[in-house]
Formats: structure tokens, sequence, C-alpha cells
């Protein structure tokens, strides 16, 4: 098991190093100046040019390439183009709002999204999994921030009972911090929420017609004990692995969700740099997505072995 | 952005593809018969936009900004007192030539490459971490730095979105082709002399129809709706092409006075794709035997 | 032209009346246990006002630091830091004498060794500023709160580039800190002004938060624009940039925050319709759109060109496209602000009179444009620019000029905007942007009207004959003779044509009804406001 969690990170290095020559040369090639962005409107032609300098703009692709790479490796994300201040601590000081949103909706879609899958396929053909797939393909239909304005219209301006946006911290106490996650959550989890039930009612159809599910219930045992003890266990590895896939739809989902609820996390961060022409910031970011994203199917991997204990690594 | 559960569910199908006929099936689920007459009514509501009663859907007009809508103007003016009936109908254009082009765009590269990656050891190594590498960093941030490094038009919108999705088609590709390629059938054909491009043609390809189909279908709803992101984020189609995306992004800030100019393109767009998602599932649906006998 | 001035003014100077009998004199019982939620313009990223233009960073710049002389509403410069001054009679020596009391937030007193650093830092950034240098003999301490400047020539002007309302403002920080080269951003905020900035509390892109100084000590005089006593009444500022409009809106209208700085003037009547919050304007002079051309590409090098688009660019389309509601917008037909003192209607028929399509197609035709492609620039980011190009692109279509629209984000745009290639090769013709009034309201401020060819600011019109007359301003001996040397200046502008003034708005700013004592400025300022 350790072999294997060491086989897979050192896999991982490979995949961070694409991201991060892949991530570099794009911004390379970007035709937006952060010299011009930070030297403002009145500036002229030479200010522009001293600060493109100052910056190290001008030195050649693989010198760049280099000095950037080798303080990574370092643990070092550059200081912001514009703030002056470290990457690091620009993404340290807009985690939490982050990982909150995105564990929150996580937690949330599961809750929600399991059992409806679950129910659906149990009385598949019938009007509830009508109503389950109904759901499901409309949460892939509605833009989310279409969704997210109806949400904050209904339930923050004309019922009053969330916050129309921001973000609490844990440490202010944990009711305004579930207050202000409500919303975003459920904006944010829709989509997500679909696909987990959609994922769900498949594998769980895949399941319930082997032949194993046909002998337990020619033996007799209650459906609904079938349903969870022998089908959904075997369901579950599909519905684990869907659940890492869609972290990068959830870490997408963030950008939007962010800037309409003005929740001060990375999605905003990434947002504004990518405007602003803010390089470190972007490089940073984005390498930082992408770890997550592969840490977190490295942990979805390793829960099949909990999961179906046939698994082994 | 609906990609993700059809590689799982795709590669599902492609081990129990049957040989039904596809007609056959779409005709024995009634939900793509559905999708796909509304689909129809907007690729003609597309092509027939300037005779549906629509003016220039540029036109400024200041003095008739945000007009409730109204006998002159069915779907109300916007802040530039620019015709949103005539926007949304002639935005149809560019949504469904953004989604029909990503899915198509996409599929096509990424079966070429998932083919050549499913057979070729050598290749395989290398693209498939380069494919990895990609795949980690989120679709629609992929989009939005593409659109920050070129020019903001159609044809480069579809061309970020496309690049975002290429990574998990060529993975669903390359699943199909291992699968089939240790298969007895594709085994025996290798066995008795058949040439490699033979076997790729008349064994694997055809085997990858049915997953493509579905996923594409994903792909051009998943598109459509990355289009209006992007233009929310202020990366997307130029101002000057009304697309339901960016009608909905420069109403936005003004939901709550005109709610119009974003609830009227928000229907369509949620609407043609949610036909395209009924197609999708009716195709996957029939292409799969196991739940075509259950239902 | 007359009623809408009429009625955006009046309503503007009824608030400022309203605000200033509101606003107690100085020295009034101060909060407590107060924090002011505040959304600016903005999101604040440096914290250099000397090194960068960017507004936001003028208003971090005044909530931080001090002046020494500061612009009053009546457009005269007043004392702030500088406690009492002396002019030698041949007008080359300013004496200053610092006011008692000032002290730096890390509770060093302000010496005069700092000021001069402060100002020599400035004079090397601003456009006002680097004016000084040519005539400047020296700048000695007397003593620790007495300082000289000494000039070689006679500058009218001093006061009013020390006293200078907006960006670059020379703000008065610590030796140290000024020392700082002029091109290297300073990273310290250190200043003697109202408000301490909690540099700990900073989250660039969502949040600025500052404190009151408790040392700082006001001037007595009742607060007028950045003159007067600076007194706060609250014990705690937090800017909260929410980029989402409709984010903003609701958050205002719940009471989440209290004060919007700016609002999309359509927002106005969802706001208005909330009776809790106040929505009106504290800016008396609002901005101005600027259409600007590149002189040194064809068709526009050509003067005709640009005057046949001067013909037809329709300032009250482009601000009802731009605004809305005429009470957010006036049309202004003179390339200085109206309603300060170098505004006139000299020679402004071009752009005041009847649209002329006629006439400017044959100018057109004249210039020998015969259907080249022109690059419209715009940046969808900034609805202020979207608006003024979807409107231009109408009208140049109109003249059947080629037009094309290129579409970015303003960083692209101002990245782009600085290339001097045709515009098959990346250049551009016609790009917009908006100053505030300040900015553009006499020759010395307004560089988009300046004329020294590739010097000049984006667009490099090449006018030789501005540039004379700008220096003549500058050495008018007094208002009257300046307004002259303006009306002549003007003249040859709606000539030569280095942009097109497009109309000036103000933007509505909306606030909670508990706060008074809000100060009607072309600057937001955060003293002498309320919370109830």
């Amino acid at each position: 098991m350790l072999a294997y969690i060491v086989r897979r990170l050192v896999a991982t290095i490979p995949v961070m190093g694409v991201v991060a020559i892949f991530v570099f040369s794009l911004l390379y090639l970007a035709p937006g100046d952060p010299a011009a962005v930070i030297a403002g409107d009145l500036a002229t032609a030479d200010d522009i040019a001293r600060i493109h300098h100052q910056l190290g703009l001008d030195e050649p692709f693989l010198v760049r390439f280099g000095t950037w790479a080798w303080s990574v490796v370092h643990g070092d994300l550059g200081i912001s183009i514009f703030t002056n201040l470290p990457v690091t601590k620009l993404i340290a000081q807009r985690l939490e709002p982050t990982a909150a949103l995105t564990v929150s909706t996580l937690i949330l879609s599961v809750l929600l999204a399991v059992p409806m899958g679950v129910i659906a396929s149990w009385r598949v053909g019938t009007w509830v999994d009508r109503a389950v797939m109904g759901f499901a393909v409309l949460g892939f239909s509605v833009p989310p921030f279409v969704l997210a304005y109806v949400l904050i219209l209904v339930f923050a301006v004309y019922f009053d009972w969330f916050p129309v946006q921001g973000y609490a911290s844990i440490a202010d106490g944990l009711v305004p911090f579930l207050r202000h996650l409500v919303l975003p959550s459920t904006a944010l989890g829709l989509i997500y929420a679909a696909l987990i039930a959609r994922i769900t009612r498949t594998s769980m159809l895949e399941v319930l017609s082997q032949d194993y599910i046909r002998t337990a219930h020619a033996k007799g045992l209650a459906s609904r004990e079938v349903l969870v003890s022998h089908a959904l266990k075997n369901a579950a590895v599909p519905i684990a692995t869907i659940v890492g896939i869609g972290v990068a739809l959830l870490i997408g989902g963030v950008i939007v969700t962010e800037t309409v609820f003005a929740i001060p996390g990375i999605g905003r961060l990434t947002v504004d740099a990518i405007l602003r022409r803010d390089y470190p910031i972007i490089q940073g970011v984005v390498l930082l997505f992408s770890a997550a994203y592969v840490i977190v199917n490295l942990l979805v991997d390793l829960s099949y072995t909990l999961l179906d204990p046939r698994v082994r690594y | 952005m609906t990609d993700a559960p059809i590689e799982l569910e795709a590669s599902l199908i492609a081990r129990r593809q049957s040989r039904h006929p596809l007609l056959e099936a779409v005709r024995r689920h009634p939900t793509v018969a559905l999708g796909s007459v509304i689909l129809l009514a907007m690729v003609l509501i597309a092509f027939l936009a300037p005779f549906l009663g629509t003016v220039d859907p540029q036109a400024l007009s200041p003095i008739r900004r945000l007009r409730f809508p109204q006998a002159a103007n069915w779907f109300g003016t916007d802040m530039l007192g620019r015709d949103v009936y005539s926007r949304v109908i002639f935005g149809s254009r560019i949504s469904l030539e953004v989604g029909l082009s990503v899915a198509l765009l996409s599929t096509a590269i990424g079966l070429a490459i998932g083919l050549v990656t499913g057979f070729s050891r050598i290749a395989d190594g290398s693209v498939m971490r380069v494919m990895d590498g990609l795949m980690s960093i989120p679709p629609v941030l992929l989009a939005i730095a593409l659109m920050a490094l070129t020019r903001a038009s159609v044809g480069n919108v579809i061309l970020a979105i496309a690049v975002s999705e290429v990574p998990r088609v060529t993975r669903l590709v390359r699943g199909v082709v291992l699968t089939l390629r240790e298969q007895p059938f594709v085994e025996a054909a290798t066995a008795a002399g058949t040439g490699f491009f033979r076997t790729l043609w008349r064994h694997i390809l055809p085997n990858t129809v049915a997953p493509i189909l579905v996923q594409g279908t994903f792909i051009c709803a998943s598109a459509m709706i990355t289009e209006a992101t992007l233009s929310f984020i202020g990366a997307g189609t130029p101002p000057n092409i009304p697309s339901w995306g960016n009608i909905m992004a420069e109403g936005r800030s003004l939901f709550q006075v005109a709610p119009y100019v974003v609830l009227f393109p928000a229907a369509f767009l949620s609407v043609t794709v949610l036909a395209v998602n009924l197609v999708g599932d009716g195709l996957r649906d029939a292409l799969d035997p196991r739940l075509q006998r259950r239902m | 032209m007359a009623r809408v001035r009429n009625s955006i003014w009046r309503g503007v100077a009824a608030a400022a009346v309203a605000a200033a009998l509101l606003a107690p004199g100085a020295g009034h019982a101060q909060g407590s246990g107060k924090t002011l939620s505040f959304i600016p313009e903005a999101d604040l990223r440096s914290l250099d006002p000397i090194w960068t233009t960017a507004y936001i960073t003028r208003n971090y710049g005044y909530m931080v630091y001090d002046t020494l002389f500061a612009l009053d509403e009546n457009f005269k410069v007043q004392p702030q830091m500088v406690d009492t001054w002396k002019i030698s009679d041949d007008k080359l020596t300013y004496t200053f004498t610092l006011r008692d009391g000032l002290k730096w937030h890390d509770g060093k007193p302000v010496r005069s060794a700092d000021c001069i650093a402060s100002l020599d830092r400035w004079m090397k950034r601003d456009v006002l500023g680097q004016s000084i240098p040519p005539v400047l003999g020296e700048m000695k301490a007397i003593d620790d709160k007495t300082f000289q400047i000494v000039l070689k020539k006679p500058f009218p002007l001093l006061l009013e580039a020390i006293g200078k309302l907006s960006s670059n403002v020379p703000f008065m920080m610590p030796e140290a800190v000024a020392k700082t080269d002029a091109n290297t951003q300073i990273k310290e905020s250190i200043g003697s002004g109202p408000f301490k900035f909690v540099a700990s509390e900073w989250k660039p892109g969502a949040k600025a938060v500052f404190v009151k100084n408790p040392d700082y000590v006001p001037r007595k005089e009742p607060p007028s624009w950045a003159a007067g006593g600076k007194v706060v009444k609250v014990d705690r500022v937090e800017w909260d940039y929410i980029p989402d409009p409709q984010t903003a809106a609701n958050a205002l209208g719940q009471g989440e925050v209290d004060w919007w700085q700016q609002l999309p003037q359509d927002l106005v009547p969802l706001l208005a319709a909330n009776k809790e919050v106040t929505v009106t304007s504290v800016d008396p002079l609002g901005s101005i759109g600027v259409l600007r051309f590149n002189h040194e590409q064809p068709p526009f090098n050509n003067p005709k060109m640009r005057q046949a688009v001067e013909l037809v660019i329709d300032q009250k389309e482009m601000m009802t496209a731009l605004a809305g509601d005429p009470k957010y917008w006036r049309t202004c037909y003179s390339y200085f602000s109206c309603g300060t003192p170098m505004a006139s209607d000299a020679a402004n028929a071009p752009l005041a009179g009847k649209r002329d399509f006629e006439k400017a197609k044959a100018l057109i035709k004249e210039a020998g444009y015969n259907g080249e492609k022109i690059v419209v620039m715009t940046a969808t980011d900034q609805p202020i620019v979207n608006a003024q190009a979807l409107v231009t692109m109408e009208t140049l279509k109109k003249l059947g000029i080629n037009a094309e629209l290129a579409a970015m984000d303003w960083g692209t745009l101002i990245t782009r905007r600085a290339s001097h290639e045709p515009v098959d090769k990346g250049g551009w013709n016609i790009f917009f942007t908006w100053f505030v009034a300040p900015d553009m309201a006499n020759p010395a401020l307004n560089a988009a009207l300046r004329g020294n060819g590739a010097k000049a600011w984006f667009g490099w019109p090449n006018d030789p004959k501005i540039e004379e007359l700008r220096d003549q301003w500058f050495a008018a001996p007094d208002l009257a003779a300046q307004k002259k040397v303006a009306e002549q200046i003007q003249a040859e502008a709606f000539e030569s044509v280095p942009y097109v003034p497009t109309g000036m708005f103000v933007i509505p700013t909306a606030f909670r009804k508990n706060l008074k004592g809000v100060i009607v400025a072309p600057v937001v300022f955060l003293w002498n406001v309320e919370k109830g």
C-alpha cells in the first residue's frame, strides 16, 4: 500500500511538469503585458518599457522558465507583479474559503445525489426514476450563474434567509460560517449532484442486472437490503471515481460561484490574475489546482480498498 | 462540463457494444425524438433568423434602452436599446455553431490521438503524460487561459473549448482500443495477417462510434454552457456578435432591473442544452442493450 | 445643454449643501466601536500613489497619507499639513512651516527632511510635478519644521501643483521611504494621515482594512474636498471589493455593507426604492469619456478624417448609452472639464453643432479614404469603454467607414494601445477610456491633449502649436490670462482633434441612511463620515 502511494506520488511529477511547462509557455505567448497594466492609464511607452525590464520580462524564454522552475521546486511561487506580495501568501490567505466551499459542496452533493440515484435505479422506469433523471439533465442545462442569481433573488433578497454575498470564517462561529455557505454550495453543487446522481443510477443498474443480485432476490432477501448491502456496495467504486473526476468540474465552477457571491477565494484570485496578466499568480494557481486534482484522485483510488475489499494495492 | 461521467459510462457501454441498428434504437426511445425535434427547431430558427420578424441585432438605440417586453420588442430591449428578441434569435447561431464545432473538433482530434496511443506503446507513454497534465487543469480554467492568449473571436472560443475537451476524448478512445485489442476477434484478425490499418478500420473504429457519439452530444451540450461561462468571465465571444452567453453577460449587472435581458437567452440556452442532453441520454440508453431490456 | 447642466448640477449643489449641513464641525465627539464597510470602485493592488496613477491607490493615499496643501471645493488651494507659508516678493522663494503635532504612524515626528524627500520623488513621477525641476533651484530644510523651495524662475502654479487633488497627489512620506527610487514601488505604508493601513489583513482582490489613527490632529476648519479638518468618526474602515454589481447592490440593500462607492446608473432605481438607502452623487464634477485616435497610422493621421468623426460623434447618444438617465450625464463641448475655470465654448461648433454626416462624408472623401480597415478597440470588462465603442461602431458604419471591432479585456487593450505598428501588424486606430474631471481641468493636467508626438500619451498626436501654447499657459501670470490661452489651445484642439470628448458623466454612489457627513468631492474621502 505504502509502496503504491509512493509510486503514485512519483508518477505525478511528470504530470505536474507538463502542467508547469504548458502554463509557462502559454503565458509567455499571451498578448497582454503586465507592465502596461501596472503602469496605469497615464503611463508613457518609456514607463512601460522600464517596468518591463524591471520585471525581467525581456529575458529569454529559457532563462525565465529556468528561474521560475528552480524557485517552484524550492516552494517559492514568486512575487505577485501587482501587489508585491509572495504568491504563496496570496494563495494561503484565500485557501480557506475555497476549501470550505468545495468541501461543503462535495458533502451536500453526495448526500443528496447518491440516495437519489439509488432510488431511481430501484424504481427504474417509474416517475421517480424520470424525476431524478429529469433533475440530472436539468442540472446540466442551467448555466451556473443564472442559478446563482435566482437563488440570491429568492432566498437572500426576497425571503432574507441567507446572506447575499461574502464569506464568514469558521473562526467567526459555526452558524455564520454555514449560513454563508448554503447558497453558493447549492449553486455550485447542482451540476455536481446531477453528475453523481446519474452515475449512481447507471452503476446501480449495472450491478442490479448481475446474476448474484438475482440470486439474492431469489434467496428471498428484502429488496431494500439487496439494494443497499449488495448493490450499492458494488456500485461504490464507479461512484467514488466520478466524485474524484468531478473535482475538476467543481474547481471550474468555483471560479464563477466565487465571483457571483463575492467570496474571497482562489477562484476569484485566478480570474483577477488572468485579466491583469499577473503571471506568477496564474502559474501558481494552475499548478495548485492540478496538484489538488491529482491528489484527490489518488485519495479516490486509495478509497477503493475500503469500498471494495477485492481491490488490493 | 458533462463529459466526466460519460467517459466511464461510455466505456461501460463499449464493453457491451451491440449491433442494433441506430434507427431502431432511436425509435424505441421517445426522449431522443423529443430532443431531436427541439434541436431541429433551434437549427431552423438559426437558419431563418432574418425572416422571423427580427431587426438588426446590432442596431443601437440608446433612447429606447431597457424597455420591458412589448409588442415592438417581444423580449424587451437591453441597456444599449438593442432588441433582445433579435439578439436571442441571431444568438442561436453562435451557440449552435460553438456546440457543434467543439463536439466535432474535439472528438475528431481525440479519436485520432486515442487510436494512435491505444496501439502504439511508445506514443502511449509520452502522449498520455501530456494528456494527464492537461486533464488535471480544470477545463473552464484552461479555456479562460487560452482565451487570454488569443483574440476574442468565435473561432478562438471554439478552439479554446475544444482543446480543453480533447484529453477526455483521448482517454475514452484509448480505453476502448485497449479493451478491444485483447478481444478474440481482433487477435484473430491480427493472427490471420490482416494489416494494421485494416484492423483499425474494420474492427476498432466501428466499435468506438457508439461511445464517441454519446460523448460527442454531451460535449456539445457542455460547450454551449462553457461558451456562456467564458462570456460571463469576460473572455468569450466579442460583444458585437450576439451569443446567448454574451447577451446574458452584458445583462447580468441589471438582472434585478431588467431580468428579461438575462432570462430569455437563459431559457433558450437551457432548452437547447436540455434537448442535446436528451438526445445523448437516449442514445446512451439505446446503445446499451442491458438497460434497454429493463426499460 | 444648459438645461441638462442645470438639472444635474443643481442636484449636486443641493446634495453639497445638505452634506455640509449634516457635517458637524471639527472636534465633534467621536464615534466608538464603529466599522464602516465600504465597496470601493476598484481593487487596491499597488500601495504606492506616487508610482502609479491608479485612482484606487490615490484614494488609499488619502486614507494613509497627508498632504502639504489641498484643494477645496472652490478650486482654491488651502494649507493642510502646512501651518503658515510665505512667498517672497520676487516669487522665487517659498517658505513653509509645518503644523504642530504631525506624527508618522510609527510615532516619529514629521520633519522638513521628510517633506523635501517626498516632493523630490513626486517631481520625478507626476505630469505636473515634472514641470518643476527645470525651474527649481533647491529645496532646503531651515529647521525640523520649516523648509524652503527656491526657484530659478517664477512658477505661478507651484502651490496648485503641491495641492494637486488627483493622481499623482504629492503625499508626504517618511524620508527613508521617500528615498526609494521613483521607479520602484514602495511596500511600506507609513503615513501621517487620518487612517492606518492594516497590512496583515490586506487581501488583494478582496479586502483592505484601515483603522483610525488616534494620534492624528485634524485642522480646525470644516472639511471641504481634500482641505479642512479630517476628523475620523469610525474606528475601522473595511474596503470590501465586490466586482459583481448585482451582488454589491444586494449586499448594500440588505445592510451587509454601508456604502457602495460607484454603482452602474441603471441600478439606481433598484436601490432608490429601498428606504434604508440613499442614492446620490458625491462627485460634483464627474468623469469625461475619451475617443482616442492613433495619429501615427492612416487614415487618422489625416486631420480631415479626425474632423469627420468629430462632426458626427453625438455626446447625447454616447452618454445615454453609457449612463442612461440624463440625471447622470451632461454634454461637455470643451477640451477642459466643464465646471472648472478653464472650460469654455470657444470654437466648439464642430462638436456642439448639428451632427453633420454630409459634411463628414465630404471630408472623408477629401482625405482620400477608400475603405481601408479600421480597428476599434474595446474592453469587454469595462462597461464605460464598451458602451462608447459600440455606439462609435454604429456611427462609423453610418459614415461608410470600414470599421472592425477588436474586443479584448482591459489588460490586453492597454498593452495593444502601446503598439506603433499598422493595424495589420497588431496596431490600432481608435480606443476609448475616461478620466475624472480634475485630470482634464487644464492644459497642465490634460495628458491626452498634449501634442509632443512620440513622447505624448498613446495615440501620439504631433501638434507643436498646442505644445507652444501650453508653455505660454504655464507662464500666464493670472487666471484671466490663463483662460485666454486655454481658449486658444481649445480652438487649435478642435482643428487638430487629438481626441474627441464624448461627454461627461457622474457615477452615482449609494449608502445606508445611517451614514452621516459624507463629503461631496471628486475624490472619495472617508473622514467625517459617521455611522449612526
